[in-house]
């Protein structure tokens, strides 16, 4: 029966270890809460002031830490995360309403794991691990080991999620996240796809994934690409990615889409965000998000 | 749905006395901890401007500026926004004068049933003053978040690109 507010991570995680459950923005938490879909929890600890959580910095390695406070506002114009990272921002970019984006954190986004997240198909094709701190210890999960379920990680309840990790791109890499909506704001995606696209100097593929939104209990990667290496990025590849994208989806049928619809739509996504990956791998400039450069989604 | 309006709440929550920060003025309110920023402002603090709508963080009505950024206040526990500044469409006028885009609104005929209208005019302070001059696709996705039911968009619209050029005008003879 309590509510603190934390201003260092062990402040947190130790409120956390006491059985709290943090709180960012509380864009899940508060409107499920008053939705009726579960009960606000017992004890809460704020995380929203704790400074450290907030930066998104590149490291010496090369790679990005994005700290778990990064809202998508945040996200969306990062001059890091649009240049190299460009799906995350396409993702970031289409949520909610300027509103939902001031609040909505990224390590909240990833931890609410769910499927039809958009920030998801991204982080996964950008190889994205997630930093979790206990009082005990850190870790690091991809998000992939993250994420088992609708609205479920395996991360334990005393675990707070304080970065997300993105790797050093290569130099002739691009990537993009679009989804079919039926509007263009408080929209949630109906499907949606990501991929990350390496070139070869020749022009040819060096390596691709691709990630699906809302096609299964969680962001689905998709698996046999590594076998288009190689490969001029054509029309006939686009439509084997389209054709495996929706092969290996398993969508359900529910208010927004039939399952049917769902599987031939998240091939159409799957193949137009590899061209357009594919575009911003070779240097063409689609501004974030592609949704509305290229005109793909709801109609004005 | 409880006495004071807050679904979601729990008797198991006790009260806290925090100061929340509101228009510049410091207003000490007694709250559970599980209510939501619109009902403190309006049913507490009195400031009845912001409305309640969806209750959903979909449509915008409950707007308020938190650190100068638009929040859905349904969707926002008060005891977050304690030592925060918060702006209601009550702190957007300059005394007795109404704020441009409120006088701009009411020339262009963007209010009819004025339900939506204090939280289309936080998005559009917050808008403006990130970005004085948008064009008109920002400024449709500045106010993406706000539902108008009798569907004036359009006229609202036109009454913030006209807030923006007067701005702009201003700036130019300044």
């Amino acid at each position: 029966m309590s509510f603190t507010i934390a201003t260092t991570v062990d402040e947190a995680v130790a409120a956390m270890a006491a059985g709290a459950r943090p709180i960012a923005g509380g864009s899940d938490l508060v409107v499920g809460a008053r939705h009726g879909k579960f009960p606000l929890p017992t004890d809460l600890v704020a995380i929203d002031r704790i400074a450290t959580l907030r930066p998104i910095e590149t490291t010496a390695d090369g790679s990005v830490r994005v700290g778990a406070l990064a809202n998508h506002g945040e996200l969306e114009v990062n001059a890091t995360i649009v240049a190299d990272y460009t799906a995350l921002a396409d993702g970031a970019a289409l949520v909610g309403s300027p509103a939902t984006r001031n609040v909505g954190t990224l390590g909240g986004n990833v931890m609410n794991a769910s499927p039809a997240m958009d920030t998801g198909a991204p982080l996964v094709v950008l190889g994205a691990s997630v930093e979790l701190r206990s009082a005990e210890a850190t870790r690091m999960i991809t998000v992939g080991d993250l994420w088992t379920g609708p609205g479920r990680t395996s991360a334990a309840a005393n675990e707070l999620c304080i970065a997300i990790h993105l790797p050093a791109r290569s130099a002739h890499a691009g990537s993009a996240y679009l989804r079919l909506e039926y509007r263009r704001a408080m929209e949630i995606a109906v499907v949606g796809a990501a991929a990350s696209v390496a070139l070869n100097d020749d022009g040819t593929l060096a390596a691709l994934d691709v990630a699906l939104t809302a096609v299964a209990p969680m962001i689905l990667a998709v698996t046999g690409l590594s076998t288009f290496a190689g490969r001029a990025i054509d029309d006939a590849l686009l439509a084997e990615i389209a054709a495996m994208a929706a092969e290996q989806a398993t969508p359900i049928s529910d208010v927004r889409a039939s399952d049917r619809y769902r599987r031939h739509t998240v091939g159409v996504m799957a193949r137009r965000a590899v061209a357009a990956a594919a575009d911003r791998a070779r240097g063409v400039n689609i501004s974030v998000p592609v949704n509305r450069a290229q005109g793909i989604g709801a109609a004005r | 749905m409880n006495d004071d309006g807050v679904p979601g709440r729990s008797p198991r929550w006790t009260m806290s006395t925090v100061n929340l920060r509101v228009n510049g003025t410091t207003y000490p309110v007694t709250i559970d901890e599980g209510r939501n920023l619109v009902s403190v402002i309006r049913t507490e603090i009195g400031l009845t401007g912001t409305k309640e709508g969806c209750d959903d963080c979909e449509c915008g009505a409950c707007m308020v500026l938190i650190d100068g950024r638009p929040v859905n206040s349904c969707s926002y526990l008060a005891l977050q926004a304690q030592d925060r500044e918060i702006t209601t469409v009550e702190g957007v006028m300059n005394g007795s004068e109404l704020h441009p885009l409120q006088r701009n609104l009411l020339e262009e005929g963007g209010v009819q049933c004025g339900f939506c209208t204090p939280g289309m005019i936080m998005s559009a302070t917050a808008l403006l003053a990130a970005n004085p001059t948008p064009s008109e696709e920002q400024v449709r996705i500045g106010l993406s978040g706000n539902l108008c039911r009798c569907t004036g968009y359009a006229k609202i619209l036109a009454a913030v690109a006209r807030t923006a050029d007067e701005s702009a005008q201003e700036l130019a003879q300044a």
